[in-house]
């Protein structure tokens, strides 16, 4: 038997070592305490769940601007794409169906093109043989591939209505049920 | 952190690969302790392998129950390969369920099962750990100590390695204990202290934790609970033990 073992069947000794243990641990989480608003990092702009989404401002394929932090308020889906990436080609139509479905209640997406590695030709056929009516900007120069830390494509960001992202889906394709499941929750924060 | 490396056009997601690696670590620890308690091997292996199958298959159900509308428009969603659409806290305990059912089924001894499965589990708690580091989660809070890293916009504890370090730590510890300590539940149960124990320290350090009251940490609190469960159990275990020895 070890001597651990021989230790834990002494009732007095382990009796205090317990109780030691649990005075030190009530200690611990004395001296580690904080204050709730010291965890959450929805202020910092970081592409991770809880962090808020790096803002950016981008020219779309139709020629207007769009700024994602003016969008606060609703649930905004950032889905970086290009047109040679074949899981990109396979969940656009769930994008489109999504959006459809529940652009009504409050449902944005920006299908942000990866058009620094891309041809804006191609992705303005992209757009039209998928019949895609939501927003497609552009990155130009890779400032939203950099900002995302962009590792595959498509990689998608669910934004909440307070502008923090709730989800982070890399790789793809996703299915209908994926985005409008994830999508769903989001909206019943839009005021 | 690499929660993807991209091969070919293949996204592998690296913190995937660690837990598949965990796995495989588990079912071949499990199946070289079980002869040391009079198990076999394959039905150990067999009962893994049923709470991991069942635990994810139930996961996705679980899920798709909770967006049951959705699910119903998009039936064939269900077996997307998303792991993002999962329920993992339900998965956890239907595969927990399911694998606790096999093997009482195949007449498993609790304790000496938990005893053989303990090294393989402490091993998995190294690959959980390497799966924070390569994902990025379980992440620090922020800090200026010299040793700090760059990550999700701050400086912060880079807690993923506290985690690594300290289940390393803990796997040699077990590696070491085992061949000391009878098939009583003991070795499980000081496993149990111990990763209790380390979740107790480096809560502390880590940005993601869920306060409780105010301004405690809840993982904190949940841990110094098991760790006094555990170490009343070692007691017990260890009592029963030489009262046995004596008759």
């Amino acid at each position: 038997m070890s001597k651990l073992s021989s230790l834990a069947k002494d009732p007095i000794r382990w009796g205090a070592i317990v109780a030691g243990v649990i005075v030190l641990g009530v200690i611990w989480i004395g001296i580690s305490q904080v204050p709730a608003s010291a965890t959450t990092s929805g202020a910092i702009p970081s592409p991770r769940e809880g962090f808020a989404a790096p803002d950016f401002t981008l020219e779309t394929l139709e020629g207007e601007t769009i700024t994602l932090s003016d969008l606060r308020g609703k649930a905004v889906v950032v889905n970086l794409w290009a047109s040679w990436c074949p899981p990109c080609r396979a969940e656009m139509p769930a994008l489109q169906a999504a959006y459809e479905a529940d652009h009504a209640r409050g449902l944005e997406i920006l299908a942000v093109n990866m058009a620094y590695q891309d041809r804006e030709q191609d992705a303005q056929r992209f757009v039209q043989d998928f019949g895609l009516t939501f927003t497609v900007p552009l990155d130009r120069d890779g400032t939203v591939a950099r900002q995302y830390l962009l590792r595959a494509l498509p990689s998608t960001f669910f934004v909440g209505p307070d502008g923090v992202i709730r989800k982070v889906v890399i790789g793809g394709p996703m299915s209908e049920a994926t985005i409008r499941s994830t999508v769903s929750e989001m909206l019943e924060e839009v005021p | 952190m690499l929660p993807i490396l991209q091969v070919g056009p293949l996204a592998i997601q690296v913190p995937g690969l660690m837990l598949l690696a965990g796995v495989w670590v588990v079912v071949s620890l499990t199946d070289r302790e079980a002869s040391r308690y009079s198990l076999k091997p394959s039905i150990l292996s067999n009962m893994i392998l049923m709470g991991l199958v069942v635990g994810i298959l139930s996961a996705r159900l679980w899920y798709a129950i909770r967006f049951f509308g959705i699910y119903l428009d998009n039936p064939l969603s269900v077996f997307s390969l998303n792991p993002t659409t999962l329920a993992p806290m339900e998965g956890a305990l239907t595969g927990l369920a399911a694998a606790a059912y096999y093997g009482y089924r195949k007449g498993l001894r609790l304790w000496p099962t938990l005893d053989a499965l303990t090294p393989g589990l402490a091993a998995f708690s190294l690959a959980v750990g390497f799966a924070h580091l390569a994902s990025g989660d379980a992440f620090g809070a922020e800090t200026a100590v010299p040793w700090a890293i760059e990550l999700w916009g701050a400086q912060r504890h880079p807690t993923q390695i506290y985690e690594v370090i300290a289940a390393g730590f803990i796997f040699w510890l077990i590696w070491e204990m085992r061949r000391k300590t009878p098939a009583s539940g003991f070795l499980f149960l000081a496993w149990v202290a111990l990763a209790a124990l380390s979740r107790l320290a480096i809560e502390a350090f880590r940005g993601d934790s869920i306060i409780a009251f105010d301004s405690l940490r809840s993982a904190q609190l949940g841990s110094l609970l098991v760790l006094a469960i555990a170490l009343v159990g070692m007691h017990l275990v260890a009592r029963a033990q030489a009262q046995d020895s004596r008759s």
